[in-house]
């Protein structure tokens, strides 16, 4: 695509460097460098709205784990162990299906929202989009604002270039590496790693991980950025699935902007539309893209272009929204349906699973039971008594030490007897061994074999059952 | 492996290497900027014959490279060794040791508990009740209770000894216990049939008094040795009690007869290598403990 001559009203004189080109206007080349993108700092009310539902998250996400339930941390997903703490609740790995519930309601959340609001899912919530923002943030502090950072990279390497490029890279991995440490926080106890830290005793994995997350955003966020949007996230490549012409999307209005046409401040030519033809919305673009070329798939419908455009609209006295969220169905003048069947369809979908979900959550086993029968004989006969052995794992899943009565039940026979310990005392996460025999008289038995259940209940009435069988000699 | 397929392996394995490395290096094509179709044409759809993308070509280099490296150091290609000697052997030894030094600790402040203690200690309990599902259960069973010529440990006989040294000597160096055979000292059919009857009588267990009579010198000739003038065994040899109900083979008459026939040879093995001497100490406590129960 050739980019439109650049006729600037801003102070701003740098060419537009980004020019990524849109499908559907020039083939795409495989091998195409990468173009470097220079972004503008802008502000306005979407950037105030981003720092504020960013900044929520960010710290959620670095102060979590340093929150503390009881004698341990709050969250922590302790892999060795396979003990998964959320607050009050552990979940074991017999519960993984809830993560897979849990998943399957945030793909259905995601189908929901795009469908209504289009990509605020990239645009506000992202990680990618918000480590990347705080980036850009570094770069604009140390290396300067937009035109600095272009006369920057094309200056020879001296002094001045080193420090701020330095202590950009500096920043950035420091950050990365704030990101890494918290993340690998989840999975071990963060406050023992500060001082391993410091003493430089960290454990090997530790490490390893470490190193890993800071490196990798470091890549992401400072180097791939947009790249990660366009090249790599699959949703960024099956959301135009959920879009229609309902959707709300960043769009330019071509009707009230063109033809497009720079202009003397506070005139208005003849047979000239709104659009002042100022390429803020392309320099402040993090994906590089011109929103005035249409829908594309890079937009990650972070309204950048929109306070850009919206504070040029207000300099040159003109109504603002020129690029604005919008609908397809608004811009060609039709009305705007929020609910459409695709939206039904996908909020139906999202309660159920969401409903289905807690009644799981709220529902799921606490006591946790495991037979296995005896490895060497079948059955033993002592005394006209027949006795088969079984080992029982007794789980408990709660955060409190429990007493769990162990019972049998049998179909086939009615004096089944447990020669063992009727109840057992389990410590808070434990996973409980019980050799268990249990007796039946020879006269009770009818069949070689008979189906029988083992039952642990805690004190609070939480049960569980798991079936096992029982073996005797015939003919006899 | 013979040498023979020492070297096919190490000529299969360089040439698929070298091979890999040839077919990308020389079917690549590396102008660029043109785009010319392969000539494969389907339903319409030409196949364009692009240059491989320059990060997997790298990525596919790094592979051969680390495949080379792999082969020098490890073990892979057909007898040769290795620089770094690496054996599955030794891994395994590795682990072993790394977790050894790492449970040493715990081992040792166990070890150093009383019997009495460490039937107090819920961890040595736990600890001591895996071990014995793991080494112990294949013969007792999960529950200790035994099975035919396995000793039922809950119970209130103990062969060799109930106090705690003596399950520690049995475990340490394992039994041997042997009973011969005395169907020809006791005289043929008839002698053990009448010993078999004065065996049931010694546990109160229903016989025929005059068999039994006819029985009772011979005992006193044969059997008090190991298992003492009134039936009551020996710990020494591990001569179970025969006045209890209590049976390793069975405790019916066809059971005690062929046990006089034809003798029992019951074998505890050695367990000091594979436990150690602490461990030895942790199963001794949860054995004792079970006969208290």
């Amino acid at each position: 695509m050739t980019p439109h001559p650049a006729r600037i009203i801003a102070s701003d004189t740098g060419p537009p460097s980004a020019d990524v080109p849109a499908a559907g206007f020039a083939p795409v080349d495989l091998y195409q460098r990468r173009e470097k993108i220079f972004t503008r700092a802008v502000e306005g009310r979407f950037q105030r709205l981003r720092l504020y539902s960013g900044w929520p998250l960010l710290l959620g996400y670095l102060l979590l784990p340093w929150i503390n339930w009881g004698s341990r941390q709050a969250v922590l997903f302790d892999l060795p162990t396979r003990h998964f703490y959320v607050f009050g609740i552990t979940f074991w790995p017999q519960d993984f299906m809830l993560l897979a519930w849990l998943l399957i309601i945030a793909a259905f959340a995601l189908f929901t929202f795009t469908s209504v609001v289009g990509r605020i899912w990239c645009g506000y919530t992202c990680p990618q989009t918000i480590w990347t923002a705080i980036f850009m943030w570094v770069e604009q502090v140390t290396e300067g604002p937009r035109h600095a950072r272009i006369r920057l990279d094309a200056a020879p390497w001296n002094l001045e270039k080193l420090t701020r490029r330095g202590s950009k890279h500096a920043l950035w991995l420091g950050w990365a590496f704030l990101t890494g440490f918290t993340f690998v926080g989840y999975f071990t106890p963060i406050r023992p790693l500060v001082g391993d830290i410091i003493t430089l005793q960290v454990p090997t994995w530790a490490v390893a991980w470490i190193v890993f997350f800071t490196l990798a955003t470091y890549i992401n966020a400072g180097w791939l950025r947009e790249q990660v949007c366009i090249y790599m996230c699959p949703y960024a490549r099956f959301q135009s699935a959920m879009f229609d012409k309902d959707t709300l999307i960043v769009s330019y209005d071509a009707a009230r902007g063109e033809p497009r046409g720079a202009r003397k401040r506070d005139t208005r030519p003849e047979g000239v539309g709104d659009c002042v033809d100022c390429q803020l919305c392309v320099q402040v673009c993090p994906t590089g893209i011109d929103i005035r070329d249409g829908l594309q798939y890079e937009c990650i419908g972070c309204a950048h272009c929109i306070d850009a455009c919206d504070a040029i609209m207000h300099k040159v006295g003109y109504a603002p929204g020129l690029i604005r969220y919008t609908t397809e169905h608004a811009l060609t003048g039709q009305a705007t349906r929020v609910l459409r069947p695709r939206v039904l369809g996908y909020a139906a979908a999202l309660t159920t699973m969401t409903a289905l979900f807690m009644v799981a959550l709220v529902n799921r086993d606490l006591v946790g039971i495991d037979v296995i029968r005896d490895r060497g004989d079948l059955f033993h006969v002592d005394h006209k008594r027949i006795r088969n052995d079984y080992t029982l794992k007794i789980i408990n899943k709660t955060q409190q030490p429990q007493s769990f009565a162990l019972t049998v039940t049998a179909a086939a026979v009615d004096d089944l007897e447990i020669d063992g310990p009727h109840t057992v005392d389990v410590d808070a996460g434990e996973v409980l061994t019980v050799p268990v025999s249990l007796m039946l008289d020879h006269d009770e038995l009818e069949t070689p074999y008979f189906d029988i259940d083992f039952r642990a209940c805690d004190t609070a009435g939480h049960c569980n059952t798991e079936k096992s069988g029982f073996f005797g000699p015939t003919g006899s | 492996m013979s040498t023979a397929w020492s070297i096919f392996i190490v000529a299969g394995t360089l040439f698929s290497l070298i091979w890999a490395l040839w077919l990308l290096l020389s079917n690549r094509s590396k102008s660029t900027p043109t785009v010319e179709t392969t000539g494969h044409e389907f339903d319409g759809i030409t196949e364009y014959d692009n240059p491989l993308p320059m990060w997997w070509v790298g990525l596919f280099i790094a592979t051969i490279v680390f495949a080379a490296g792999y082969l020098v150091y490890y073990p892979g290609l057909g007898n040769f060794k290795g620089l770094g000697r690496w054996t599955s052997h030794d891994q395994l030894q590795q682990d072993v040791e790394t977790k050894d030094a790492q449970f040493a600790p715990l081992y040792q402040s166990l070890a150093a508990m009383s019997e009495d203690e460490l039937h107090q200690s819920h961890q040595a309990q736990q600890i001591g009740r895996r071990l014995f599902l793991n080494y112990c259960s294949t013969c007792h069973g999960v529950s200790a209770r035994g099975g035919f010529g396995f000793p039922n440990l809950t119970d209130d006989e103990r062969q060799w000894g109930d106090d705690f040294d003596s399950i520690k000597t049995t475990l340490r160096g394992g039994r041997n216990a042997a009973m011969a055979s005395w169907e020809a000292a006791l005289g043929g059919d008839s002698g053990t049939a009448d010993m078999t009857q004065y065996v049931l009588s010694l546990s109160g267990a229903q016989h025929e008094a005059a068999a039994a009579a006819r029985a009772a010198p011979q005992f006193q000739v044969f059997c008090t040795v190991c298992h003492g003038p009134e039936g009551k065994g020996n710990p020494l040899f591990g001569a179970p009690n025969l006045t209890n109900d209590i049976w390793l083979y069975g405790g019916d008459a066809d059971a005690i007869a062929f046990t006089l026939r034809h003798g029992r040879a019951g074998q505890m093995p050695a367990f000091e290598s594979i436990l150690g001497e602490a461990r030895i100490a942790i199963v001794a406590a949860y054995v004792s403990g079970l006969q208290r129960q």
